[in-house]
C-alpha cells in the first residue's frame, strides 16, 4: 500500500520532470511571445526599451482601428498585401493540390517499375532550403534567364518577370476592352470607389507578373510534399475494392471517379487545409526574392508585418497585422472545414492536421489526448 | 523478435500496392498505357530535376557564360572561381554557424522530445491529459504569426544576437513529441516492467531500456530536426542581426538580395545554393525511405 503510493508519487514527479523542458521551451518561445505581442498590439510601444516597462501605456484597439479604418499608407499597404496574398492562395492551393494528386496517381500505377526514382525527384525540393531554391528561381526567371530563353525558342518575348508589377487580371481585362490595360487607368466606375484604401479596380488586379514567379516556385516545391500524403492515402485503399470494381467491369476512369477520389476525401481535406494555412503564411520567398517589390505587388501580410515592425519601428501596427493574419487563417480554415467536412472522418485528428507543411514535420494524430488522470 | 518488426515497420516504405487484377486480354493496350505512364513520369522528372542541373552547371561557369547561355547547363569553360570567391567571403563562417546551430537543435530535440514523449505515453501522472492537450494546441499556431512575438521575447530575455537566442527557441517541438509518444505507445510494456522489477528508476528504465528500442523513431526525429534547423530562415532573421551570427540561410539570402553590389554574379549565388544543399541532400539520399515514411506516419494512421 505504502509502496504503491510512493511509486505513484515518484511517477508523478518524473512525469512532470520529463515534460518540463518541452513545456518551458514552448511556454517561453510560443505562449509568452503571443501574450507580449498581443500587449504590444494594444499599446503605444515605439520599439525603445522594453514593451513591459512602465512608460508604455494601453491604447485599446487604436492600432487595429488605424490599421483597418483610418486612411493611411499603412492601411493601403496592408490592403495591398491582403489582395496579393488572396490571389496567391487562390492560384497556388488548387494547382498544387491537383498537381500533387496527379503525381501521386502516376506513382501509384500498378505494372510500372522504378517508381522510387521518380518519387525521390518529385520530393527532393521539399527537403531543400527555401533560400537555395529561390536562388535557382531567381536565375531561371531573370530577364535573360532560362525561362525567357526557353520562351524565345518558341518566338515568345518573355517579360522582365521580377520587375513587372502589371496585374494579370488587369492585362486580361484590357484584352476585352475593360480599362486601359495594366498600364492605363481603370474604368471610372471602379476607380471611384474603394475598400480599405484600395480602389475596386486595384482589388481586381490579379496577381502581378512578378508574383507569378513566386507562385510557380511554391507550386513546384510543395506539390512533392503533398504528393506523399496522397500516396499514403492511395495505399490505404484496400485492393479488394479495386478487385470488386474490376469484377463489375468498371473502366479505369470510372474506378477513379467512383472509388479512388471519394476514398481520398480525408486526404484531400488534409492537403487543402495544410495548403490554405501554408499559403497565407508565405514569407521566405517574398523576403528572399522580392521584398514586396515591384510596386508592392508581392507584399504579403506576413512580410509586411515583419517589415513594418523590424524595419519601420511601427510595432503596434506590425503586431496588429500578425493578429489579423492569425484571424484570417483561422477563419479560412474554419470555413473550409465546414464546407469539406467529411461526415465519416472523425475530427480528433484536426489539430494534428493543422501542422504547417508536410516537409519535415509529419502531421501527427494524437490518438489518446485523454490519459487517465488519477 | 518484436524489435525487428518494429524496425521493419519504420524502415520499409512499401512500393505501391498492386491489386491483383486479372491479366487484361488486351496486351497492346497495356503496353501503350505503360509507355504513357513512363512518359508522364519522365516529363515531370525533367521538370523537377532540370532546375537542379542548371544550378550545378551554372555554378561552374563564368559570369558572362552564365548570362549568355542560361538554358545550357554545361559550362563552356569550366571554372571553380565561384566557389573560391565564396570562401573569400564569410561563407565558411556561415557554414560553421549553421552546423553549430543544427547540431545543438538536433541534440536538444532528440533528447527533450523523447523525454516528453515517453512521459506522455507511459508515465501516469496528474495533469498528463492537460499537458498533452496544451502541446496539441501549440501545433495549431501558424509559425509566421510568431515572428515578431519571438523577436520581442528574445530581446526581452537578453538573448538577441546570441547563439542561445538562435538555438533555445528551437530545441523542442510539439510534432517531435508526438512522433515519440506514438512510437512509445506502440512498444510492449513488458520490457519496462522487467526493468522495474529489477529495481531500475524511471529515468534509468527510459535511458537504458526504452530508448535503445526506439532507435527508428529517434533517427526519424534526428533527420527532421537537422533538416528543419538547417533550412530555417525566418527564426534567424528575428533572433540575430550581426554579420558574425549569420547562418547559411540568412547569409545566402543576403547574397541574393544584392548585398554584393555590381553584376548579377549568378555562378556565385548558385554555388552557394549548391553547397548549402549538399548536407541535406546527402542525408536525404541515405535515409530516403525513412524520411518518406516518417513524413507519412501521421497520415498513414488515419
Amino acid at each position: 500500500m505504502r509502496r504503491g503510493g510512493s511509486a505513484r508519487a515518484s511517477e508523478t514527479r518524473s512525469g512532470w520532470l520529463f515534460v518540463s523542458p518541452v513545456i518551458i521551451v514552448l511556454g517561453l518561445f510560443l505562449v509568452a511571445p503571443i501574450v507580449i505581442a498581443f500587449w504590444v498590439s494594444v499599446s503605444d510601444w515605439n520599439g525603445r526599451g522594453s514593451p513591459l516597462s512602465s512608460g508604455v501605456s494601453f491604447v485599446g484597439a487604436d492600432n487595429y482601428r488605424q490599421l483597418l479604418t483610418e486612411d493611411s499608407l499603412t492601411r493601403s499597404d496592408f490592403a495591398t498585401s491582403l489582395r496579393n496574398n488572396f490571389y496567391y492562395v487562390l492560384i497556388v492551393v488548387p494547382i498544387q493540390t491537383v498537381l500533387a494528386l496527379a503525381l501521386a496517381l502516376l506513382l501509384n500505377q500498378r505494372r510500372l517499375k522504378g517508381l522510387s526514382f521518380f518519387r525521390t525527384s518529385y520530393y527532393f525540393p521539399s527537403v531543400t532550403s527555401s533560400v537555395a531554391i529561390a536562388s535557382v528561381f531567381l536565375f531561371l526567371f531573370a530577364g535573360g534567364g532560362s525561362v525567357n530563353a526557353l520562351l524565345g525558342i518558341f518566338g515568345i518575348d518573355g517579360p522582365q518577370w521580377f520587375a513587372d508589377p502589371r496585374g494579370v487580371l488587369h492585362i486580361m481585362l484590357g484584352w476585352v476592352g475593360i480599362g486601359g490595360g495594366a498600364d492605363g487607368a481603370g474604368p471610372a466606375a471602379l476607380t471611384s470607389r474603394d475598400f480599405l484604401g484600395l480602389t475596386w479596380w486595384d482589388w481586381l488586379s490579379g496577381p502581378s507578373v512578378a508574383m507569378l514567379t513566386i507562385i510557380a516556385l511554391v507550386i513546384w516545391v510543395s506539390a512533392g510534399g503533398y504528393m506523399l500524403l496522397f500516396l499514403a492515402g492511395l495505399q490505404n485503399i484496400s485492393a479488394d475494392v479495386y478487385e470488386a470494381a474490376s469484377i463489375d467491369g468498371a473502366s479505369r476512369w470510372r474506378t477513379m471517379r467512383s472509388i479512388t477520389i471519394p476514398l481520398l476525401r480525408p486526404t484531400l481535406f488534409t492537403v487543402l487545409t495544410l495548403g490554405l494555412i501554408g499559403t497565407w503564411q508565405v514569407f521566405d520567398q517574398v523576403y528572399i526574392m522580392s521584398k514586396g517589390n515591384p510596386g508592392k505587388t508581392t507584399l504579403t501580410p506576413a512580410f509586411l508585418s515583419y517589415d513594418q515592425s523590424i524595419n519601420n519601428g511601427q510595432w503596434g501596427s506590425g503586431t496588429a497585422m500578425s493578429f489579423v493574419l492569425f484571424a484570417i487563417i483561422i477563419v479560412f480554415t474554419a470555413i473550409q472545414s465546414l464546407i469539406l467536412r467529411d461526415r465519416d472522418s472523425s475530427t480528433r485528428g484536426f489539430f494534428g492536421r493543422l501542422r504547417s507543411q508536410p516537409v519535415g514535420a509529419p502531421p501527427q494524430h494524437p490518438t489518446s489526448t485523454t490519459g487517465p488522470t488519477t | 523478435m518484436s524489435q525487428t518488426t518494429l524496425t521493419d515497420r519504420h524502415v520499409s516504405f512499401p512500393e505501391p500496392e498492386t491489386p491483383k487484377a486479372a491479366p487484361r486480354p488486351n496486351a497492346r493496350r497495356t503496353a501503350i498505357l505503360k509507355a504513357l505512364g513512363y512518359s508522364a513520369l519522365t516529363v515531370f522528372a525533367l521538370l523537377y530535376l532540370f532546375p537542379f542541373i542548371i544550378q550545378i552547371g551554372t555554378s561552374f561557369k563564368t559570369d558572362p557564360d552564365a548570362t549568355a547561355n542560361p538554358l545550357n547547363p554545361i559550362p563552356s569553360n569550366f571554372t571553380t572561381a565561384a566557389y573560391q570567391q565564396l570562401f573569400q567571403q564569410d561563407f565558411g563562417l556561415w557554414f560553421t554557424n549553421s552546423v553549430v546551430v543544427a547540431l545543438f537543435v538536433t541534440a536538444g530535440r532528440v533528447f527533450f522530445d523523447s523525454l516528453a514523449g515517453y512521459a506522455l505515453a507511459r508515465l501516469r501522472f496528474r495533469g498528463r491529459g492537460a499537458v498533452t492537450l496544451a502541446i496539441v494546441v501549440t501545433l495549431a499556431v501558424p509559425g509566421v504569426v510568431l515572428l515578431i512575438p519571438k523577436f520581442l521575447i528574445i530581446k526581452q530575455l537578453g538573448m538577441y544576437d546570441t547563439y542561445s537566442g538562435m538555438i533555445l527557441p528551437l530545441v523542442a517541438d510539439a510534432a517531435g513529441v508526438f512522433i515519440m509518444k506514438n512510437f512509445f505507445e506502440s512498444i510492449p510494456v513488458s520490457l519496462e516492467e522487467a526493468a522495474k522489477l529489477d529495481g531500475a528508476g524511471v529515468f534509468r528504465t527510459f535511458w537504458s531500456v526504452v530508448l535503445p528500442v526506439a532507435k527508428p523513431a529517434l533517427i526519424t526525429i534526428t533527420i527532421i530536426a537537422f533538416q528543419s534547423s538547417w533550412n530555417e530562415l525566418p527564426h534567424f532573421l528575428v533572433s540575430r542581426a550581426s554579420p558574425e551570427t549569420n547562418t547559411l540561410t540568412t547569409g545566402v539570402a543576403g547574397l541574393l538580395t544584392g548585398a554584393l553590389g555590381a553584376g548579377n554574379r549568378y555562378p556565385l549565388k548558385l554555388a552557394a545554393a549548391v553547397l548549402m544543399t549538399i548536407p541535406v541532400a546527402l542525408m536525404f539520399f541515405v535515409f530516403q525511405k525513412r524520411i518518406i515514411s516518417g513524413s507519412l506516419e501521421g497520415a498513414v494512421k488515419e
